[in-house]
């Protein structure tokens, strides 16, 4: 069972036993211990009753009855003291890890950041840095040589959530009225996935969970364009519809697939007199009920119910992971987005085609 | 009365009593047989109606479970919508747990208590029939949800909050309709039952025993009968309480779940669990009944460690309502609230292993059939022995942290409550079915259905683990493709098949052995206890004679008259 979990691990990238992560990794060898210790007894009770069952079978022609033994009193206090040695052991053991994850000494170089669970996507406040984002969480790698875990308090706008991401760390319930904590230091940067682990209602299933972990540098970086508010690049609106890239870490996609480019097929089918700009999308989107839920830092919309949308476009993954950040999926989500996860609280706004595409066309700009 | 067999008391007196003639009731018209199962208060039939009762119940959350795989079959399937998903989960849970195990456990602990301790009906017959039928109402009523509000094909009124229901999910703001009022209430009228009937239970083994049948020699199928009652008063309370707080909230402005109020959603964790927790014994315990009593007749022998097997079930109930938060590792519980629950859930573990210990030697030095009831006996061993030891992997608090909400949890309590009380149910519905009908099963059919069994459920419940080991989360109604779980919940879907095939072959043996079984006679599998002194079925009244015992095997004392149980006790 150890080895060939091990090997299904190496394929998945949510397996409990690939772990990254200090609380993640002394998990891991705590489960390896007790899996040894569990395995053992069962091996020592099964092959006992096998034995027993091939031994003492009933054979034709035996028709005398067995000789009847009501119990022996040194056999039972064997069978129960033994117990209470294995268990000793394995409580120790947890006893151990358990201290040791759960009341870590926050050291004065972690990062803080602030999960609040919401039906049905992830919320990310960045307090040293004043940055507030969702559904993909992006922290520092923790090398060896440079020590940077991340603290997390978790709570909840609702309902109960759970925070999960397995290679990363156990689960952490985050509740409404109370705050809970949790904490990781990824060894490897790269991309984590979980997922809400608590049911939470309707969506559930797709309240997924993206954690990204940066090399100190994409880190800065990345938070050094999380802090800009939409009003100092909305000067450069319009030019920024014609530059390719996604503005995400310095890592831009070709021309081609610049979601700027693609935008203008999907908006061409609209067939209207008038070109489909980013100006108007952001009127539109301000006269429109959004700006009541979302916030884009700079602008007047500073609604807090649904994520922060001021670097949209900084995100892979749509509507807490249900599918990829591409201009048709984002068109297709404002037009209805019961089409990807019936039962989101985001409503379908009964915007004409090309208020849909005019406020697309606005949202493509918030990198 | 047993002068003619001097030495040993109970002999004669039994055997004297015996009625010989078959009850030939007048069966009178339809109407009359119907009407006479409404207004019986004979404890006999009310078991039949439990059990009856609970195997329609039983096919019904089987079928949810059936649709809930096909969803999950492949990733992002349509089969059925997100709501329905929910709706169906959450009705599979809630019916298995309160429609289908307590009614079908209060089914056999209504028939064969009496008769194993030589009374001729409960203690408080009324009440017996006042807690079926409440039970029953809200068995109805639970599932009249599916037809109110918009009909079944959005599936009405269903409530989709999950069986353990966690506030402030099921507050009026985030579960408007009534969804929640369905379960509540049912809960609440179910939890009226269990509890008139667990008094029942208590006041019996102890008020209604027969003469020479001290504590200690009460077959232990009543002992853990009596214990688990105990249980049910302790834990059902604090569940109805909590039900009628959440009412109090929904209906009366009340706040003491409703964190939008400052109430605490962590209080109704803690009121959920307290009886959540002790409820799984309160299943499993019967199930250790059974195999307490079919376990020794197929092995020859007497059980071993009788004062043992008492002693560990009664420690079994004290220690199970101290383990509740275990179910809340995760909740932000500080490091020693977690490590006192990880403790004391391991705890349990002493008592569990002594049984488990205790069949063992009880089948070691024996000479074992291996007729049917002896072969889900021996596949409940082997898997009660598994789903303990994922048990213990799940009480290790820090390990929990990855394993809580995963398919592991998943596969571990099915484990528990397939592998272990379902089996071991159909080896005392193998064993029993004799004496409530008359009849006996088909042996050929009765090992078709075991093995399909077997194999179904290891397919399922074995391979349902992996999911969880990698990542995969309880009650979601779809998954992402790349996450490597596709092919294993398929297995899991094809084995749940299988089981079902395997019900419907029982359910097929039942119907065509009730008419066309072999007739079984008082005593099919040379038994040793009270109800088999008595024809199959019953007489009404039970016993022609009051029994007087001398032991806990007063038919060994009367088929080995050269080796009485009464001369070591």
């Amino acid at each position: 069972m150890v080895s060939s979990c091990a090997a299904w691990g190496a394929t998945s990238s949510t397996s409990i036993f690939s772990t990254q992560s200090t609380p993640a990794t002394e998990v891991d060898h705590l489960a390896y211990f007790v899996l040894v210790i569990c395995a053992l007894i069962f091996i020592g009770v099964s092959s006992l009753l096998i034995y027993a069952l091939r031994r003492y079978r009933a054979r034709p022609g035996e028709n005398v009855e067995p000789p009847q033994v009501f119990g022996s009193v040194q056999i039972e206090l064997a069978w129960t003291i033994i117990p209470v040695l294995i268990i000793v052991t394995l409580f120790l053991g947890t006893a151990r890890v358990l201290f040791s994850v759960q009341d870590a000494r926050k050291p004065a170089s972690a990062l803080d950041v602030i999960v609040v669970g919401h039906q049905f996507w992830w919320e990310f406040r960045y307090p040293q840095y004043n940055v507030i984002t969702a559904n993909e969480l992006h922290v520092p790698v923790s090398s060896p040589a440079f020590s940077r875990p991340t603290f997390m308090k978790l709570t909840s706008a609702d309902v109960i959530h759970s925070f999960w991401v397995p290679s990363l760390a156990g689960k952490t319930d985050l509740l409404p009225n109370r705050v809970n904590e949790m904490w990781i230091d990824p060894q490897e940067t790269g991309v984590y996935l979980g997922q809400c682990a608590q049911f939470c209602g309707m969506q559930h299933a797709k309240m997924l969970l993206r954690v990204y972990v940066d090399s100190p540098e994409q880190f800065q970086q990345w938070i050094a364009n999380e802090q800009k508010t939409q009003g100092e690049t909305a000067v450069t609106m319009q030019a920024s519809l014609s530059v390719p890239g996604r503005g995400n870490a310095g890592q831009g996609d070709p021309p081609s697939n610049s979601p700027a480019a693609r935008m203008e097929t999907v908006a061409q089918p609209a067939g209207t007199l008038q070109a489909i700009n980013a100006h108007d999308g952001k009127l539109e989107f301000e006269r429109q009920a959004c700006i009541n839920c979302h916030t884009v830092a700079g602008t007047v919309a500073n609604g807090r119910y649904g994520p922060d949308l001021t670097h949209l476009m900084s995100r892979d993954t749509l509507a807490a992971g249900a599918m990829p950040n591409t201009p048709e999926n984002l068109k297709k989500w404002i037009e209805d987005p019961s089409i990807f996860k019936p039962g989101s609280l985001m409503p379908a706004m009964r915007l004409t085609e090309r208020q849909d595409a005019q406020i697309t066309a606005y949202l493509l700009t918030l990198k | 009365m047993g002068t003619d067999t001097p030495g040993i008391p109970i002999g004669g007196g039994i055997e004297a009593g015996i009625d010989r003639t078959r009850p030939h009731a007048t069966r009178g018209t339809y109407l009359e047989v119907v009407h006479s199962w409404i207004v019986t208060v004979d404890h006999k039939k009310l078991g039949i109606l439990y059990i009856s009762y609970a195997l329609v119940f039983l096919l019904v959350a089987g079928v949810e479970a059936l649709m809930i795989r096909v969803q999950l079959f492949f990733p992002h399937n349509t089969f059925v919508t997100p709501a329905t998903f929910n709706r169906l989960f959450t009705m599979h849970g809630t019916t298995m747990v309160f429609l289908m195990g307590m009614p079908l456990l209060f089914g056999f602990g209504n028939y064969l208590v009496p008769l194993m301790i030589g009374a001729r009906d409960m203690a408080f017959p009324r009440l017996n029939a006042f807690s079926f039928w409440i039970s029953a109402f809200a068995g109805l009523l639970l599932y009249y949800s599916f037809i109110g509000g918009v009909g079944l094909a959005g599936t009405g009124s269903a409530p989709d909050v999950a069986w353990f229901a966690y506030a402030p999910l099921t507050e009026r703001a985030f579960s408007p309709g009534h969804t929640v009022d369905y379960w509540a209430i049912a809960i609440l009228a179910s939890g009226i039952g269990s509890i008139g009937t667990a008094i029942n239970i208590i006041a019996t083994v102890f008020c209604m025993r027969c003469k020479g049948m001290t504590l200690m020699r009460i077959p232990l199928l009543p002992w853990l009968y009596a214990t688990m009652s105990f249980l049910t008063l302790i834990t059902i309370s604090p569940l109805t309480a909590a039900q009628a707080m959440l009412l109090i909230d929904r209906y009366l402005g009340g706040h003491f779940f409703d964190t939008q109020a400052g109430g605490s959603a962590i209080l109704w964790a803690h009121f959920f669990w307290i009886f959540g927790h002790p409820e799984v014994y309160v299943l499993i315990l019967p199930g250790f009944a059974f195999a307490n009593e079919i376990i020794p007749v197929f092995s020859r022998k007497a059980i071993f460690g009788y004062s043992a097997m008492v002693a560990a079930s009664v420690g079994i109930a004290f220690i199970s309502t101290g383990v509740w938060a275990h179910h809340m590792f995760t909740i932000g519980m500080t490091s020693f609230g977690n490590a006192f629950f990880t403790l004391s859930t391991m705890l349990v573990s002493i008592p569990t292993g002594i049984k488990t210990f205790n069949w063992l030697a009880t089948v070691w030095g024996g000479r074992i059939r291996f007729e049917t009831p002896m072969l889900f006996s021996i596949a409940f061993l082997f898997q009660w022995v598994i789903a303990g030891l994922t048990g213990i992997m799940l009480s290790i608090s820090a390990w929990d942290w990855q394993l809580h909400n995963s398919y592991f949890v998943v596969a571990h309590f099915h484990y528990v409550l397939v592998g272990a009380l379902v089996f071991i149910v159909f080896a005392a519905i193998y064993y029993w079915y004799p004496k409530i009908t008359g009849r006996m099963l088909d042996e050929r059919l009765g090992k078709w259905h075991f093995w399909l069994m077997v194999i179904g459920f290891h397919m399922t419940f074995d391979v349902m683990h992996f999911p969880g080991l990698l990542g995969m989360p309880r009650q979601i109604y779809t998954y992402e493709p790349d996450r490597g779980w596709t092919l294993m919940n398929q297995i899991v879907s094809i084995g749940g098949f299988i089981q079902a095939i395997a019900v419907l072959i029982l359910v097929y043996n039942m119907v065509h052995s009730y008419f066309r079984g072999d007739e079984a006679g008082p005593d099919p599998w040379d038994a040793w206890t009270l109800e088999w002194s008595i024809p199959s079925p019953p007489p009404p009244y039970n016993f022609a004679i009051d029994p007087v015992v001398a032991s806990r095997r007063p038919l060994w004392d009367l088929k080995h008259p050269e080796d009485p149980d009464s001369a070591f006790e």
